[in-house]
């Protein structure tokens, strides 16, 4: 597969036929700016599906971001490219400052995620579970990512800070233009946050897979083959 | 001085003190009296039985021989490094990882004492070859299987948070680096102990062994340094090595963490 395309689709993220263990295959684009809800019962695969985009788990298909394939391009700077805030965050360094790239718009989000500026000196071992969800919001955003795929951002919050977390999260989307990726448990949520929600069912995923964004093949037409 | 020599019936009120110990546990209810009889009876048969092979090597003294034992040694040190994980690698790779760093350290280091430090003729001498080879295969086989039983086991504790960092876009070498660490120094622990209570807390077996056997102290005590410095670069270089090989193997080409290729715990 090319490792760039011509078209339409500035940011966009496509996911063309995608399979991970009883997942798939299953394709589906967003465009950049736009978000989608991914829903299903427990155990249907919508976490598996987002670590198969970030390439964390072994699986086929192809996936392209902003004319970028996946395959062409070393797995650490995918997984920077394509960030995936899981529903648990985990942290290894003793501060939560060490955690996070230096970045002009950080004070910004991490006030608007309700922390004082001091938070980055912070031990991360004093972090409750809540904080420690909205930092590692912060965290992912720090490194820039073109995309968001995001496992149950607010599993963890009360609703003020679910609020500042959808909040913040449509606001980088739109700066940005990225493509965002939001699976959840709460339909209500779902459907506020997101423009189409597709939902995993016996392997495969069922709703609008593509919306206004033209798929992959219409997209690479004409685009030379490597 | 006369070498004091034992008989069978010295061993046998030695062995004594292995029957109270397993009564003892047994009156305590440990559930270990069967293991400690067990271990002792094999310990006999392991020795009595090397002893036989070291007086036939003796006496017929072939090349082909030593490399047959060292191989034989090799083997077996391999088999135990595998046995001695929690959890394991599939398809032998614990078994390949483990022998070939032993491989790597202990015969590399051997050679060196051998062709360089000791220099017996002929080279093969199997009262030097053996028990150097034994020694450096025993103590790099603790060091070995500690080192990457401790990288697994925190690895597959850790596996969320490994995983985290690969997502913050760290590589596997990156996101690896401190339980390699970790299991290096653990498995250098127990070396780094034996050197730094050597003379003063422990008389160490092998100097211990000369002593008894009626050698000087002074040549004990040079054996026993060359012997001591063996076995920390041998325990080093192997620990390292098994650990850079076991970390290679917990991941892909696509950086991803490959728990599935372990056994199940």
């Amino acid at each position: 597969m090319s490792a760039s395309f011509n078209g339409n689709g500035q940011g966009s993220f496509w996911v063309d036929g995608v399979s991970i263990a009883h997942v798939g295959p299953v394709s589906f684009a967003v465009d950049g700016g736009e978000c989608i809800g991914v829903e299903g019962r427990s155990g249907s695969g919508k976490s598996l599906l987002l670590r198969a985009l970030a390439d964390l788990d072994p699986n086929t298909g192809e996936v392209v971001l902003d004319g970028e394939s996946r395959s062409g391009m070393e797995a650490p700077l995918w997984r920077t490219r394509v960030g995936l805030l899981p529903a648990e965050s985990r942290w290894w360094f003793e501060t939560v400052e060490e955690h996070l790239q230096s970045c002009s718009a950080l004070s910004d989000w991490l006030q608007r995620l309700g922390f004082e500026e001091d938070v980055v000196k912070w031990r991360v071992d004093r972090l409750s579970t809540g904080e420690k969800q909205r930092l590692s919001l912060a965290r992912l955003l720090s490194r820039k990512p073109q995309a968001l795929l995001l496992d149950e951002p607010t599993a963890n919050l009360d609703a003020t800070s679910s609020g500042w977390v959808e909040s913040l999260i449509s606001d980088y989307r739109t700066a940005f233009t990225v493509p965002v990726i939001w699976v959840g448990h709460d339909p209500q949520q779902l459907r506020r946050v997101a423009s189409r929600v597709l939902t995993v069912e016996e392997g495969g995923l069922t709703g609008d897979c593509f919306g206004s964004t033209p798929t992959l093949q219409e997209t690479t037409s004409g685009a030379p083959e490597s | 001085m006369s070498i004091l020599s034992l008989s069978p019936l010295d061993l046998a009120i030695a062995s004594i003190l292995i029957l109270i110990l397993a009564l003892l546990s047994h009156l305590e209810r440990l559930g270990i009296a069967r293991t400690i009889l067990w271990s002792a009876v094999r310990m006999a048969i392991q020795l009595m039985a090397i002893g036989v092979v070291l007086k036939a090597l003796f006496e017929d003294l072939h090349p082909a021989w030593m490399i047959v034992m060292a191989s034989i040694m090799l083997g077996v040190s391999g088999r135990e490094v595998s046995k001695r994980q929690k959890q394991r690698f599939q398809k032998g790779w614990s078994y390949g990882i483990g022998t070939g760093s032993m491989f790597f350290s202990s015969f590399i280091v051997t050679a060196v004492a051998i062709f360089i430090v000791i220099q017996p003729d002929p080279w093969y001498t199997p009262q030097y070859l053996i028990p150097l080879l034994g020694m450096m295969l025993g103590n790099t086989m603790t060091a070995v299987s500690l080192g990457m039983d401790r990288l697994i086991q925190d690895v597959a504790r850790d596996r969320m948070t490994v995983e985290a960092r690969l997502l913050a876009g760290e590589s596997w070498q990156q996101a690896i680096t401190p339980y390699a660490q970790d299991a290096v120094r653990t498995g250098l622990i127990p070396t780094i102990n034996s050197m730094a209570a050597a003379g003063l807390v422990s008389l160490p077996g092998m100097m211990t062994g000369q002593i008894l056997g009626g050698n000087p102290p002074m040549l004990a005590v040079g054996y026993q340094i060359l012997v001591m410095f063996m076995i920390a670069a041998g325990a080093g270089f192997g620990t390292i090595f098994s650990v850079k090989m076991a970390s290679r193997r917990l991941f892909d080409e696509r950086h991803r963490l490959r728990l599935d290729r372990l056994h199940k715990p």
